[in-house]
């Protein structure tokens, strides 16, 4: 029992990331019926806003009486006395704070980051597709991957730059004895469960969007039947524009809080975009709430196969067991568990 | 489109009228196809000289491209790219795990060279048999669905193969490390003396052997194995030219153009679109199977998904449906990917030496990220323009340029018109 819900919890970080991804790609296919292949590399973009703000943070200057004090017969020791702008700017406690939570205060750093790039590759790039074959939209964001995965090789180099949580999240929390199991048998991760809730949060911020707001509302209608919204005189391109920014967005944040887990490499995005297709697939071409669901059941199934007992029985399903699934979904359920009829059907 | 029906119909008037002259059509071919197949056969054959333009003291001996690895590489992937070509460029299936097939005829090949015969002919095969039948399986699923779903299908399976040769597998393929050729193999029509490392031959000619000729301050290399692997390629070529002209073809086309108007004809397009999808997968391990002839190992990355990428981009870049080009495709991007990645500061600063200091470090510091490791990101543009601007590819682009000297010639006058005409308006 203990090792079950151990699974289920190991899952839900890693389906939370699907899920989020899941869900902008499904928000762009849905509005704008394009699908979007580089929508992993602005996942991956998110996470390098994390690593940019913890490096500007951690920017740091020699004061000048301490360097002159630490230069010894033209060697400078000045590292060792090196202090961070924010450290000399808010006094000590407050600038240490600031470097320390510089991964939640990405958050608010990404949000316009990722909005702008959205609203540049949407207007600059997107726009023209439309009326293009989804290969060919495939295709081009394809490429828009590799070339945007390949400035932030340039500018951040090849190797994964750690990306540490905040102090207070570092530990773990032990489930086992909150549900009176056995001290050390569910323990998990701070930042994971922290992960989670985020990830659940902007579920329900986008959803709540879509579903209460008039702006959401003109966006549903303009999912349904594109043409009406357009005559009855509502500039529809222009919000669903604003939706690929927030589609951006979405996959952004997902990006910037999953930097404490793995540490940000340059190809992080391509590897959870092929998992997160499957993912959509799986949901329903075009289903929101399919994406979301099919995020966390992948997720939860994946932590479920990678379990000793289980590859004892069939060895190798961890690393089979999303593209099984996928295949069996897409052949018994053609349309994904939630997929609505006519949407990407030849 | 107006070419395309007239071409059709003026075909089957034509062969009626002059039967005769059907008969003595050399190889089966038109005499355009015929003359793009001499222009590419003369090329490959002659590669060695052509790639290698440059003196090797000279500064530019860098872009010499006529090295056996290379351009070995160039047909090789060249044959890969003409059978990935043979299912998207035909049936507009676009699949994102080719390199599974690729992966699957390595292996079956390096096995007959590791037990039967370092002789790589039973091991080509293998390949081809092994990647025909893993194709059949695959795309018998995988047709089910079309448009995206088949291309995540396709995904699916390829990373699975991938995910399994790396893991479960391990005693066939060797799991990370891969299988290579070692002294404690001992295939059973070969003899070996016990600590020989096996190296593969055709009938006794070394895959490696090679002929080097100086003329003044060139060198030109004649290597074996790239005149083995050219052969086949050119076979390839042959057999795709004959499909694309086939009726075969024709009906490839009508699933691309309209299947469902195909089904409601009363066609069933499964056999056809599983046909060649089994073409193309036995195009692959082909390749698969010549990789291993080459440099005798095969590890799992060959069926990366990446590497799937990989032959998307070169039939893209060469363009899709038209006969030469993913040929063309595969050779950029593999001449890229050998050239432009040596390409370093120092060989940029000797080029805009003639420049003014200042204005020389400025274009080296704003070409510096497209070179070198930088590569890729000169690839992904590419594609990405190529993708924009030129759907139909590089081939497109050449017509484009031959369109604006010979103004209103163009009409029907190049052997891929057709091909690309299709590509330009897809229904």
């Amino acid at each position: 029992m203990d090792a079950f819900i151990l699974q289920i919890l190991n899952g839900l970080d890693k389906g939370s990331a699907y899920a989020l991804i899941a869900l902008g790609l499904t928000l762009i296919f849905g509005t704008l019926g394009v699908v979007n292949f580089a929508h992993g590399a602005l996942f991956m973009i998110g996470a390098f806003c994390a690593v940019t703000l913890q490096k500007i943070l951690t920017l740091g200057f020699v004061p000048a009486d301490s360097a002159s004090a630490a230069t010894v017969g033209g060697f400078s020791f000045g590292s060792a006395k090196e202090t961070t702008y924010v450290e000399y700017w808010f006094g000590e406690a407050v600038g240490s704070a600031i470097v320390d939570w510089s991964v939640p205060l990405a958050i608010l750093f990404a949000i316009p980051v990722m909005m702008l790039i959205g609203i540049i590759m949407e207007r600059g790039l997107i726009k023209h597709f439309y009326k293009r074959p989804h290969a060919d939209q495939i295709l081009v964001t394809f490429g828009l991957a590799i070339v945007l995965q390949e400035v932030v090789k340039y500018f951040f180099g090849a190797n994964p730059i750690p990306t540490p949580a905040p102090e207070a999240f570092t530990g773990s929390l032990d489930f086992g004895v909150l549900m009176g199991f056995d001290p050390y048998t569910i323990v998990y991760p701070y930042w994971r469960l922290v992960y989670f809730v985020f990830a659940m949060g902007i579920i329900a911020a986008v959803f709540g969007f879509l579903q209460f707001t008039t702006f959401g509302m003109v966006v549903r209608a303009g999912m349904a039947d594109r043409e009406t919204v357009g005559l009855l005189g509502i500039d529809i391109d222009k919000r669903f524009t604003i939706m690929f920014a927030i589609a951006a967005c979405v996959a952004g944040l997902a990006g910037v809080m999953y930097a404490p887990i793995n540490s940000p490499n340059y190809h992080m995005g391509m590897d959870f975009l092929v998992l997160s297709f499957v993912v959509v697939v799986v949901g329903g071409m075009g289903s929101l709430p399919g994406a979301v669901l099919a995020g966390f059941l992948l997720g939860i199934l994946e932590s479920f196969a990678s379990m000793a007992e289980v590859i004892d029985v069939i060895p190798g399903i961890n690393q089979i067991i999303i593209y099984l699934v996928a295949i069996v979904i897409l052949l018994t359920r053609p349309r994904g568990l939630m997929g609505r009829k006519g949407v990407m059907e030849d | 489109m107006t070419d395309q029906t007239t071409d059709t119909t003026a075909r089957p008037y034509k062969t009626a009228d002059s039967a005769k002259k059907t008969r003595s059509r050399m190889l089966g071919l038109t005499s355009r196809d015929l003359l793009l197949f001499v222009i590419v056969a003369a090329l490959t054959m002659l590669a060695p000289f052509i790639l290698n333009p440059f003196p090797t003291n000279s500064g530019l001996a860098q872009f010499n491209g006529g090295y056996p690895d290379l351009m070995q590489r160039f047909v090789i992937f060249g044959i890969f790219a003409i059978g990935f070509n043979i299912l998207f460029g035909l049936t507009g299936y676009l699949s994102f795990g080719h390199a599974a097939f690729l992966g699957v005829g390595s292996y079956a090949a390096i096995w007959m060279m590791k037990l039967l015969t370092l002789n790589v002919i039973p091991a080509i095969i293998m390949g081809v048999v092994f990647a025909g039948l893993f194709a059949l399986v695959v795309g018998f699923v995988s047709l089910r669905r079309s448009g995206i779903y088949f291309s995540i299908l396709t995904l699916a399976f390829a990373q699975m193969s991938y995910a399994l040769a790396y893991s479960v597998l391990t005693p066939i393929t060797g799991g990370e490390t891969g299988l290579q050729l070692k002294s404690t193999d001992t295939p059973l029509l070969s003899n070996l003396s016990a600590t020989e490392i096996g190296r593969a031959n055709l009938f006794g000619i070394d895959m490696r052997a090679s002929y080097e000729m100086s003329v003044g301050n060139w060198l030109f290399t004649f290597n074996a194995g790239y005149y083995i692997a050219a052969a086949f390629m050119l076979l390839s070529f042959y057999i795709a030219i004959r499909l694309f002209r086939s009726p075969f073809g024709m009906m490839l086309r009508a699933v691309k153009s309209n299947q469902q108007r195909m089904n409601y004809t009363g066609l069933n397009s499964r056999p056809y679109t599983l046909a060649a999808f089994v073409i193309s997968g036995m195009y692959a391990g082909l390749a698969g199977g010549l990789m291993v002839a080459m440099d005798t190992q095969v590890g799992p990355e060959r069926m990366f998904w990446t590497a799937s990428g990989e032959v998307v981009l070169m039939t893209i870049l060469g363009g899709a449906g038209t006969l030469i080009g993913p040929v063309l495709g595969a050779g950029m991007i593999k001449y890229m990917e050998n050239i432009v990645s040596k390409i370093n500061d120092s060989i940029l600063h000797q080029w805009f030496a003639f420049m003014p200091d200042g204005i020389e470090d400025a274009l080296v510091f704003v070409i510096h990220p497209f070179i070198g490791k930088g590569w890729h990101l000169t690839l992904g543009l590419l594609f990405m323009l190529v993708v924009i601007f030129l759907p139909g590819g590089l081939v497109e682009g050449g017509q484009r340029i031959a369109a604006v000297f010979r103004r209103k010639e163009t009409k029907a006058t190049s052997v891929e018109s057709d091909a690309a005409k299709q590509q330009q308006h897809p229904e």
